[in-house]
């Protein structure tokens, strides 16, 4: 009998092209996505006048700098409008397909490939973006890349990669209602740490993972960055098959049958070998949220923020009080007694139906306390919850219902933070400066930002669900 | 890309850990082009406050540190975006290599594509480094890549970093140049795979 293999091995094999002797292998990428900062490796191929080796297999989208107001078809601002124009040019020139604005199917990079069908079980999938790992939801290999990376695919459509360690995370139980994929995420984050698995490909596994939506899978595998990862997966499963018949670049018919047939080979065999195991009880994963500038930095929702003073290692405790500095909360602090000045539904993380849906459950017949602005993560996530009646419920509680793109999480549209405001926000990085010079973020799943609206404060959704459908 | 063998210079301690490329290069900037002079915006808003004042604590503003060619930093150094561009500030400032106990896995594939050295030395070692730093702040910093050696002060520190980047380092290494010698590998593997993996190829007819 062979050695058992794990998931990343049966896909890494798959994608093997050539291994070198010092360990480095080049492998072949069967999707590569590229946006308006993909602008630099397009200038890499100007200046050597080549061509897209493979257009077909590159797919566009216009997300990063696309207004959430205003027109979207003619952009006020000229630097926006300039960098939506940029990858309009570079994609038509070289055959690629666009989704852009004015196209029904636009939005966030990572919305739009699976929401196509263009990212399925076992395709290698590279972007010039950190939170590529999102794909692996699906069971998919499929991580971030800097420019030169990406100006190398496009010339070759290959990429060269030495075989990372290899980490599994398992997480068996039932979670209580109104646990989320982000919940159990940054559960996982906290546990590890924001190095816990640099470099590594993370592989979720566990009764609470397989009871998870694709929407939950695909908020899990996009924050796995955050933990360092390389990439994070899930095993496809009928969850993962159901979620893709139908999509518009999914196989039909007998074709995705057979497919079927190969994805549902594709997971670790019984007693694969990794190089880290980790287990958590999903039971005891209570509603998280981050009070610090690390996603590392997350407790649940009824801790108080850590105080330096009890600290004894004085590294930590050096770390400790920069953090709260920066983001002003005195040291000890209740988290349910943190103000929060606004709110933000939006982002690669947590943006899809599911996500408005969870948020909208809370916020029904209820008003939000402060200002705040939900984006869909793509258009046609947008039209389906202005069908199901979402848009009135955010609209109604005084809620601003924009358009779809990565907005406030990364702030390059112009949808900024204030400095010093304080956002509850579904996104995925609580980093310095975020959501702007000087903006205080705090990260957190759907449900619980509509919480912290409706309240005014960091909020433990779980009361507010009660006699709730969710 | 220039080859990197040994280098010595002032070296700059920043001990914070998890500093990310939004600190590196604050995203507003990610517009620009190289050619603008993305090294002048290098940790702009560690830098400077809200009104352009620089901030005189920060350790790259101080005198001694203000030419740095080495940074010495603290855990998962480089975490975050992928943006290549935090790099290009860095390099364009005319930091040639980065110490720290762990490095941000895709900030450190980038590094080596714009020849910077990310160092890896064990968490003990970088708080000593900084701590001889601080207390003589232009004590020049020797970074020597072939034998994987920091000499700082009277003391030597061994590193590591991937063989391969090492090796990438050292020799200037054209990965496009590189891949294209195995064209034909790549030609006989696409023709394979369309027939072993027909559902790889995105379904165009919708």
């Amino acid at each position: 009998m062979s050695e058992p293999q794990t998931l990343v091995d049966k896909l890494w094999a798959a994608h093997e092209i050539v291994r070198r002797e010092d360990g480095e292998s080049l492998l072949w990428v069967d999707r590569h996505y590229v946006h308006e900062g993909s602008f630099h490796a397009f200038g890499k191929l100007a200046e050597r006048g080549v061509p897209v080796a493979e257009p077909g297999l590159t797919f566009g989208v216009a997300d990063h700098y696309v207004p959430t107001r205003g027109s979207r078809t003619n952009i006020a601002n000229p630097e926006l409008a300039r960098m939506v124009r940029q990858v309009e040019e570079n994609t038509a020139k070289h055959n690629v397909k666009l989704f852009g604005l004015g196209d029904p199917r636009q939005g966030i990079v990572h919305v739009v490939g699976p929401e196509q069908g263009l990212t399925l079980p076992g395709l290698l999938i590279v972007c010039g973006d950190s939170h590529t790992s999102t794909h692996g939801a699906l069971g998919a290999y499929a991580f971030g890349i800097g420019a030169s990376e990406v100006a190398h695919v496009l010339m070759t459509q290959t990429i060269w990669q030495k075989k990372p360690k290899l980490m599994r995370v398992t997480v068996d139980g039932v979670a209580a209602p109104g646990i989320s994929g982000k919940d159990i995420v940054l559960a996982i984050i906290a546990r590890i740490g924001a190095d816990g698995a640099t470099g590594g490909a993370l592989e979720f596994a566990g009764s609470a993972i397989r009871a998870l939506s694709i929407e939950g899978r695909l908020t899990l595998c996009n924050m796995s960055i955050e933990a360092g990862a390389r990439c994070g997966l899930v095993a496809p499963d009928e969850t993962t098959f159901a979620y893709l018949e139908g999509r518009p670049y999914a196989p039909k018919g007998a074709d995705f049958d057979k497919a079927v047939e190969e994805w549902s080979a594709m997971k670790s065999d019984d007693g694969a070998r990794f190089d880290k195991d980790v287990t958590l009880d999903a039971k005891a994963i209570a509603p998280i949220v981050t009070w610090g500038t690390s996603p590392e930095d997350a407790l649940p929702i009824d801790a108080s923020v850590p105080d330096p003073a009890r600290e004894t290692d004085e590294t930590r405790a050096k770390y400790l009080r920069g953090a709260l500095e920066y983001m002003g909360i005195a040291p000890g602090k209740k988290l349910t007694d943190i103000a929060v000045d606004r709110v933000f539904i939006g982002s690669c993380t947590n943006s899809r139906i599911e996500d408005l849906r969870a948020a909208a459950a809370v916020l029904s017949g209820r008003t939000s306390k402060v200002p705040g602005l939900v984006s869909a993560g793509s258009t046609l996530i947008k039209q389906q919850a202005e069908q199901e009646g979402l848009d009135r419920i955010f609209r109604d509680a005084g809620l601003e219902w924009g358009e779809s793109g990565c907005s406030m999480c990364v702030g390059i549209n112009g949808d900024l933070v204030a400095p010093g405001e304080r956002c509850a926000s579904t996104t995925n990085r609580n980093f310095r400066g975020r959501q702007g010079p000087g903006a205080r973020t705090h990260l957190m799943s759907p449900a619980m930002v509509a919480a912290a609206a409706v309240a005014g404060h960091l909020a433990d959704v779980r009361p507010m669900l009660a006699g709730r459908k969710v | 890309m220039d080859k990197f063998t040994k280098f010595t210079g002032t070296a700059c301690p920043i001990n914070q850990p998890n500093l990310n490329t939004d600190q590196i290069l604050p995203a507003r900037y990610l517009k620009w082009t190289r050619a603008m002079g993305i090294g002048k915006v290098l940790f702009q808003d560690l830098r400077f406050d809200a009104d352009g004042n620089e901030k005189p604590d920060f350790p790259i503003n101080k005198p001694a540190w203000r030419n740095a060619k080495v940074v010495v930093g603290a855990r998962n150094f480089g975490c975050g975006s992928s943006r290549e561009a935090a790099v290009y500030a860095l390099y364009d400032y005319g930091v040639r290599c980065v110490i720290a106990p762990s490095f941000g896995d895709i900030f450190s594939g980038n590094a080596v594509q714009n020849g910077l050295v990310t160092a890896i030395v064990a968490d003990d070692e970088a708080a000593e480094i900084m701590e001889t730093l601080s207390r003589t702040p232009e004590l020049p910093v020797t970074v020597d890549l072939e034998p994987q050696t920091i000499v700082c002060g009277n003391k030597t520190y061994s590193f590591t970093i991937d063989p391969v980047r090492r090796m990438r380092l050292l020799n200037g290494w054209d990965d496009i140049a590189l891949t294209e010698s195995f064209r034909d590998r790549i030609a006989s593997f696409k023709t394979g795979d369309r027939s072993l993996r027909p559902w790889a190829v995105p379904n165009t007819n919708t």
